[in-house]
């Protein structure tokens, strides 16, 4: 390897001030960083330090999103044979490969759009490139359905890395969740694009795998026809090990356990943020069945739909959540009832898990300052009580 | 029985080279020097000229706001130069020794007979009282104020850090003659760690003893401050290290000012980590002549790795400085991936590397890469962690960061000190400069509050 490092460290000068691609430092660093550990050394402060750093923290998010993903691609081939009625003669190689094809430009059009903005941002801004988006970027096509058109992608991750990033500072200074602000400016600009009984199954064969359905094929998730006072014939072992219709990423529960055990273990994700999500939510929807308002059971809510993929990837990115330990339990706690709320109170959207982080986001500053002044005040009475 | 305090925030760092309980030679140094930085917070005037004759206990700088405050010279000799920087502030006041060193008298002193006044009033006079650092702003205390309270710190518990009790070991008397004679400006609190038993410390007559059980940064004299009786705004809190209660100690029992100190020498990079006994300012190159593994790719530190300085051979020992470091610089060092790959000889505290199977007891081998860039704050808690006291760091931080006063002050940055932060700038992963961020904050603060 010292060879590529000697190769890195001879171009260097071109990339630099003055030199022939300057235009492309921040590539180059990136790069550099990406391959090599960087060999800058403290200059203050502390002389040594934790090989932690946030590539590391996000490239782990990046395995613990690994599960959801494969699983994913699997389920887009299951579900589009399970449509054609061919469920029989078709491998699990052929459903995988077929679901790989189907999210693959996805992920790339989200990495290519995003990093390049990312990219050239930090070139413009002399900043170093922030590994936030490599989260984002795989998130995103996971949190969509399978039959989003490309174009819409391209716009709604432009449209949340300039708006909801950048322009606040990057990762790190953002007050939303990138991922969750691209879902819902693909919903709210597309509605049709993204809710309804047309787009959650992929309704055509790639390079010959998979099967063309008919145009007059329709499927709901299952909080889509239970919001419609249908029923959905969905068993509770589907919905726990994630064989419906739904957003690419979020239905298999079990896969979205193995992340989050991941991301516990590391310590990366809050452990309060993420079990409070789950208890605002099993209480509100405890609530709404006492009451005779949601004709499905406690746990049917918290393992359909978002909620589970929501609480485990979203709720606890720390940049947009509460900050403060006991603002934590509060900002789970809201987000898990209002993802409830939504579904339950609100026909017209049959997922809540989506607004209910947008609005924890919003919420999430307002908690730690309360949590923050309370400390506040107790100095301020100790200095005046002597 | 005293009071023990318990802390469950904070990390141990268990480094390689940790000084055994052995006393090893130093060369003696011909040229000590004294450095007006090391007393935070202070505009040196010096007082001596070239070529000038002093003793030891004779000053060679004052505070220029505070003429009364001396810096008293380690040694007799002559006054060999004294060294400046930009704008023509002094580096270094150095004084080449005589063969024999020759003590300015000050008088022996019981100090049980004497009032506060009289012995700040002879602290002055010798050129010790410089020593003692204050809170709020972390610098070395301004004389006009009454302290609260006098807390003193016989923990070390940074890694590397010189251990206090085996520093003690003959210097009992002098440490507790120190103690006493504190004691008469203000109630001393002595903060001691779970592990120590020296008598000296735990049976320390009429001051307050309380006993702190936690890790890293247990010791931090502010985090004990902050237990105990934390510093309010218009308050102050005078802090003094060990050692220089031991000097204080020495001055009432013998009238000299005796700047001899026990110092570790340690790190990876150390030959045979122990320790030595040396005087205050003496050049690290005497210090560590034939003790240092490797001379390039090492970085010298004045102090612990955590909140000591960065140094070459030609620096003199600071005169806050209890232990001088070696580890690797690691500027050469070429690790690919780091994103990904295993990194088991890595410390960390995140489970994403694989420490945690080594055991509490496995040593490393740190250097003194950064290993990330730097980024704005993306983790949450992580200060928390390993801030054992009742404050909100990173909303501290950002508020420093902001340069918005009010919220400084409201959040408590009254009793904090830049060492403080130490460990929470080693496990940030954002790899702000923490220590230097407070540092500065504190500097703006005085100044606005001046």
């Amino acid at each position: 390897m010292s060879g590529l490092k000697k190769y890195f460290d001879q171009i260097k000068p071109l990339f630099e001030e003055g030199g022939k691609w300057h235009a492309f430092q921040s590539i180059y660093d990136g790069f550099g960083s990406f391959l090599f550990v960087p060999e800058t050394t403290s200059k203050s402060g502390a002389h040594i330090h934790d090989a932690i750093d946030s590539k590391r923290i996000m490239s782990m998010v990046v395995i613990a999103l690994m599960p959801a993903l494969l699983f994913g691609m699997y389920n887009i081939g299951y579900q589009n044979a399970l449509a054609a009625g061919k469920l029989a003669e078709t491998s699990f190689m052929g459903m995988f490969v077929f679901g790989l094809l189907a999210i693959l430009p996805k992920i790339l059009v989200s990495y290519i759009v995003g990093l390049g903005i990312e990219f050239a941002w930090a070139q413009w801004k002399h900043e170093e490139i922030q590994e936030g988006y490599l989260v984002s970027g795989i998130i995103i096509p996971l949190i969509i359905p399978v039959n989003t058109p490309l174009w819409m992608l391209v716009l709604a991750i432009a449209f949340s890395v300039i708006f909801v990033k950048e322009i606040w500072g990057g990762t790190g200074m953002n007050i939303f969740n990138v991922a969750v602000a691209a879902r819902m400016f693909l919903f709210f600009s597309y509605p049709s694009q993204m809710t309804g009984d047309k787009v959650w199954v992929a309704q055509d064969s790639i390079f010959g795998l998979g099967y063309t359905l008919p145009e007059t094929f329709t499927e709901a998730t299952p909080l889509g026809l239970i919001s419609q006072g249908l029923n959905s014939n969905a068993t509770l072992s589907d919905m726990i090990l994630g064989f419906i219709p739904g957003s690419i990423g979020e239905t298999s529960v079990v896969a979205i356990a193995i992340g989050a055990v991941i991301l516990l273990w590391a310590g990366i994700a809050s452990w309060k943020t993420m079990a409070s999500v789950f208890l605002g939510g099993i209480a509100m929807a405890l609530l709404f069945t006492a009451t005779g308002s949601t004709p499905i059971a406690w746990y049917e809510h918290i393992v359909l739909g978002g909620f589970c993929f929501g609480a485990v990837f979203m709720a606890t990115d720390p940049v947009t959540s509460a900050r403060t330990e006991t603002g934590k339990w509060i900002y789970g706690f809201l987000i898990g009832a209002v993802a409830i709320i939504v579904r339950v109170m609100n026909p017209g959207y049959p997922e809540g898990m989506m607004l209910a982080i947008f609005f924890g986001n919003m919420f999430a500053p307002l908690i730690d300052h309360c949590v923050v002044e309370a400390n506040i005040s107790k100095r301020a009475k100790r200095a005046t009580n002597k | 029985m005293a009071n023990v305090i318990k802390l469950r925030k904070g990390l141990d760092i268990n480094l390689k080279g940790r000084a055994i309980k052995k006393k090893v030679e130093c060369q003696a140094s011909k040229t000590v020097a004294l450095r007006p930085s090391d007393f935070t917070g202070i505009v040196p005037k010096v007082v001596v000229r070239e070529g000038d004759h002093v003793l030891a206990g004779d000053a060679l700088f004052v505070n220029k706001q505070f003429p009364e405050v001396k810096f008293a010279s380690p040694v007799s000799g002559t006054v060999k130069s004294i060294l400046r920087g930009e704008r023509r502030r002094v580096l270094s006041v150095s004084v080449e020794a005589d063969d024999k060193l020759d003590y300015r008298d000050f008088g022996q002193h019981d100090a049980s007979k004497m009032d506060g006044n009289a012995v700040k009033q002879l602290l002055l006079e010798a050129g010790l009282f410089g020593y003692i650092n204050q809170l709020p702003y972390a610098i070395s205390t301004d004389p006009c104020t009454t302290p609260k309270g006098i807390f003193v710190s016989a923990l070390r518990d940074m890694p590397l850090a010189n251990d206090f009790e085996y520093e003690l070991e003959g210097n009992e008397d002098a440490f507790l003659a120190g103690l006493k004679a504190l004691n008469r400006i203000a109630t001393v609190h002595l903060g001691v760690g779970a592990k120590q038993t020296a008598k000296a410390l735990t049976e320390a007559q009429d001051i307050d003893l309380n006993v702190f059980d936690g890790p890293c940064p247990a010791g931090n004299v502010g985090v004990q401050i902050n237990h105990i009786d934390p510093v309010n705004r218009g308050e102050t809190v005078w802090t003094v290290d060990p050692t220089s209660v031991i000097f204080i100690g020495r001055l009432f029992l013998t009238g000299k000012v005796d700047l001899r100190k026990t110092i570790a020498i340690a790190g990876s990079q150390i030959k045979e980590p122990a320790y030595a006994d040396v005087l205050e300012g003496t050049q690290l190159a005497d210090i560590l002549n034939g003790k240092l593994v490797a001379t390039d790719h090492v970085r010298i530190i004045n102090g612990n790795p955590l909140t000591g300085e960065r140094a070459t051979l030609n620096d003199y020992l600071g005169a806050h400085t209890s232990e001088v470091t070696a580890i690797p610089e690691g500027d050469d060092k070429e690790e690919i991936l780091g994103w990904i790959l295993p990194r088991t000889k890595d410390f960390s505290v995140s489970r994403s590397y694989f420490s945690w199977l080594q055991g509490k007891n496995h040593e490393y081998d740190l250097d003194a890469r950064i290993k990330g860039g730097e980024r704005h704050m993306i983790m949450s808690g992580e200060y928390d962690k390993v801030l054992p006291m009742d404050i909100y760091a990173e909303f501290l931080i950002k508020a420093i960061i902001t340069g918005d006063i009010d919220k400084q002050e409201q959040l408590g940055i009254y009793e904090v000190s830049p060492e403080d932060f130490a460990v929470a700038e080693f496990v940030d992963s954002s790899k702000l400069e923490l220590q230097k961020i407070v540092r500065q904050g504190l500097d703006i603060l005085r100044k606005e509050n001046a």
